[in-house]
């Protein structure tokens, strides 16, 4: 029976095991399968803010007319209209628009690392994570900063009829954001802008943790020893996908 | 210094100027259509047709980034469409929520 292994391989079927049927590598389609489920999370987030969202009413008049109330949903490039180092200068969608560029091209730097490592070359695949890695910091900073202002909020705050944290209808003006009341709009607002830019800062930190081990490994020349660089192409399909989620939330959360 | 000395045991092929030229090419497409966004966001009434083109260009960009950047294109069949058949119960889940949502909105104003 020695030789069964080898007579039994030959008549094994796509699916008989002994080869790779999606042509890929268990790593890659375990990250693939991952980044799925993590769709379908991010999903589920941007799906309740519109499901939230239609649920109250929409500010009725124009644009340039908008008052922040706790009565209806309030127009983003009204409420994220700050940049640093300028302030009380009205830049609607300035600031997050810096950021889209920064992630894109971030991706770009990653999608240039995997093409290094296609070739082997240990010096391009070093480079281009290091930029990307920048990217990535860079990217946080200004997530930091945008959390910062949107918790401290304008000078002047809003002027808001709410019930407090010991049940008491209270009138008074309110500044910046917490997860019970905010100066921008109904509570959900703020609730659902920490939850889900948190969540997708998250999803950046952990990328910027696995780029920083890929881009020491691949300097030190681990991959080389291992005689591939498959780790680059699947921390940069997290990478990748930390982009599309953003995408998505400049859509849904900034632009609609 | 240690990273300029080639002391490599893999062949190191030469740059794929085409592939690369690529990668910049779907970066342009990427940031015209976000350009595009913004100019709309401030030219056009705030309305159904302009989320609609919204939602459209986000879609655009994220095949964009899912077929040139993660190379889903490239991968087999099988694998591309385990990927992208489950996304079909999202749509469902759009809809479920969305009338959800409109039905809190009649029950509470």
């Amino acid at each position: 029976m020695s030789s069964t292994a080898i007579e039994i391989n030959s008549k094994r079927g796509t699916w008989g095991g002994g080869n790779e049927p999606l042509k890929a590598s268990y790593g890659k389609l375990m990250m693939w399968f991952f980044l799925l489920s993590d769709i379908f999370t991010f999903a589920a987030f941007l799906i309740t803010y519109g499901a939230i969202r239609v649920s109250y009413p929409a500010f009725e008049g124009p644009v340039h007319d908008f008052v922040s109330s706790n009565e209806y949903w309030p127009i983003p490039e009204m409420i994220f209209n700050a940049v640093p180092f300028l302030h009380g200068v009205h830049a609607p969608l300035v600031f997050v628009g810096i950021m889209t560029f920064i992630l894109i091209m971030s991706s770009v730097t990653m999608v240039l690392a995997v093409e290094a490592g296609h070739r082997n070359d240990r010096q391009d695949v070093v480079k281009w994570m290091l930029w990307t890695m920048l990217g990535g910091i860079t990217f946080l900073s200004c997530q930091a900063w945008e959390w910062s202002h949107f918790i401290h909020g304008t000078d002047a705050g809003t002027m808001m009829t709410y019930v407090n944290t010991f049940g008491e209808t209270v009138k008074e003006v309110v500044f910046g954001a917490n997860l019970h009341v905010n100066e921008y709009g109904p509570a959900p607002f703020a609730q659902l802008f920490f939850f889900i830019t948190g969540f997708h800062g998250f999803h950046v930190t952990i990328g910027v943790v696995l780029l920083f081990l890929a881009f020491y490994q691949a300097a030190v020349g681990i991959y080389e020893r291992r005689g591939h660089y498959e780790m680059i192409e699947k921390i940069g399909l997290y990478w990748h996908f930390v982009d599309l989620v953003w995408v998505f939330v400049f859509t849904f959360y900034y632009l609609v | 210094m240690s990273l300029h000395e080639n002391n490599s045991t893999l062949e190191v092929l030469p740059r794929n100027k085409e592939k690369i030229k690529k990668i910049w090419k779907t970066a342009l497409i990427l940031l015209v259509i976000t350009s595009v966004e913004f100019l709309l966001a401030f030219t056009m009434e705030r309305g159904m047709l302009l989320f609609a083109i919204f939602i459209g260009l986000t879609l655009v960009k994220a095949a964009y980034i899912m077929m040139e950047f993660m190379h889903l294109k490239d991968e087999s069949k099988t694998l591309f469409w385990s990927i992208m058949l489950p996304l079909i119960f999202l749509v469902w889940l759009l809809i479920a929520l969305s009338k959800e949502g409109a039905d809190i909105f009649m029950y509470r104003w």
